[in-house]
């Protein structure tokens, strides 16, 4: 069996997603960072993008993460951020629908939320 | 019908209307507080590993912040006190009221000017009424509140810790509010929130003691660190909201259950007395028709002799 780490992804408000994973690939403010078991400890700030986690049945879980953290030790992998939505909840209509009041508003953070759940929802 | 037994079923009837309404109130009020206790136990583990984070920073560099530097000669503090949007809740929020005048007042005494934040209109309203000052606040969610409604809240007391006290700045932040222990306790509780003090942050997490690996900080320990407490702050107030919330919904429950059993006592007694003037009513009714009738059978006697 590959080796595995446990992923904890976690919203302000409630527990999103846990369980085991192969691969974690998310984006901090230097960029995407890949994280595989036995990585060494690590401690960054998110970006607002997607986080795309292969777990150890060889599924794939997407999802849209807004601002956060990513802390990894002890082969234990803690995703926390504000706002966190699972690919499958996202609702596509209303993120385009968002994407679009956005960018007549020319409101950028909310673009930006919006465009990042539809490429989670894509990527998925 | 006599007038003083119409009197006692109106109000009997009135009483009724009443402790249904209270009696409804204690049922919304009761299913509430599971779903404010669920809340706050969604919220902790969002809580629980933004603790962690906040410590391992704080071991593992010997970064200084804003919020986390002791200011020499405290001049001004900002006080956060949590009240209700609702009356109805027994001493709910003159109880918190009261913990942030003692609060103001210990902190006046030691030399401090002191700036009111208030959340909710209880709060506002007991302020605006004594004409005493509130630098900010928020109404319209105390018993739902949000993230989003936490964050709202945090920027301005952040903002106003990271200003210089010459600027308007404030050098610390006391949160008033209350705890909730239980379905029947509920205590007002005052904290320091900020500046943050990493030790206790660190016993609160249960990581005193335990060796945090050296961790890898992406970009820098210092942008880490900016970005994590801000996050920390909002946490600590959403969770206090929550709490505050969930003891909203207790003290509702207990004071509307407290009217609802009055209520009944006093439908009770009341029909009671309505009963007994409606007994006083037939008898004064069978001695009038027992003396008209002796009255009469006296004239009828009289007459035939």
């Amino acid at each position: 069996m590959a080796a595995e780490l446990h992923v904890e992804l976690v919203a302000a408000d409630r527990s999103v997603w846990s369980g085991e994973a192969t691969l974690v690939v998310a984006r901090t403010t230097s960029g995407d960072i890949g994280v595989m078991p036995g990585h060494q400890p690590l401690l960054g700030v998110l970006e607002s993008g997607p986080v795309t986690i292969r777990t150890s049945e060889g599924n794939t879980v997407v999802a849209a993460v807004h601002g956060g953290f990513i802390s990894f030790a002890d082969n234990k992998l803690s995703l926390l951020a504000e706002i966190a939505e699972l690919a499958d909840e996202i609702d596509v209509q209303r993120a385009e629908r968002a994407l679009e009041r956005a960018k007549s508003e020319a409101d950028a953070a909310s673009e930006r939320r919006a465009e990042v759940r539809l490429r989670a929802v894509a990527g998925h | 019908m006599g007038a003083q037994l119409r009197v006692y079923k109106r109000r009997i009837r009135s009483v009724t209307a009443t402790k249904k309404i209270t009696k409804a109130m204690e049922m919304i009020s009761a299913s509430r507080i599971v779903k404010a206790q669920r809340q706050v136990a969604a919220s902790t583990p969002y809580a629980t590993e933004l603790t962690r984070a906040v410590t391992a920073v704080a071991t593992g560099s010997n970064t200084k912040h804003p919020l986390t530097t002791e200011a020499e000669a405290p001049a001004r503090a900002a006080v956060l006190l949590l009240t209700s949007d609702r009356g109805l809740a027994g001493g709910y929020s003159s109880n918190a009221i009261k913990a942030a005048d003692r609060l103001t007042e210990r902190l006046r005494g030691e030399g401090k000017e002191v700036d009111t934040y208030i959340v909710g209109r209880k709060g506002v309203a007991y302020y605006n009424f004594r004409e005493r000052k509130i630098a900010d606040s928020w109404t319209g969610f105390t018993d739902r509140p949000s993230y989003a409604d936490a964050k709202a809240i945090a920027a301005p007391l952040i903002e106003a810790v990271s200003t210089e006290t010459a600027e308007g700045g404030v050098d610390e932040l006391h949160i008033i509010y209350t705890e909730f222990v239980s379905m029947m306790t509920q205590n007002p509780v005052e904290n320091r929130m900020l500046p943050l003090s990493l030790e206790e942050a660190a016993e609160e997490s249960g990581t005193k003691g335990e060796i945090l690996p050296l961790f890898d900080f992406e970009p820098s320990a210092e942008d880490v660190l900016d970005a994590l407490l801000p996050r920390y702050v909002e946490s600590r107030i959403y969770n206090a909201l929550l709490q505050a919330a969930a003891s909203e919904h207790a003290a509702r429950r207990r004071a509307m259950k407290a009217a609802t059993d009055n209520a009944g006592e006093l439908v009770k007694s009341l029909t009671r007395l309505a009963n007994a003037a409606r007994q006083a009513e037939i008898t004064q009714e069978i001695s009038e028709i027992v003396g008209g009738a002796s009255a009469l059978a006296d004239a009828t006697a009289g007459s035939d002799k």
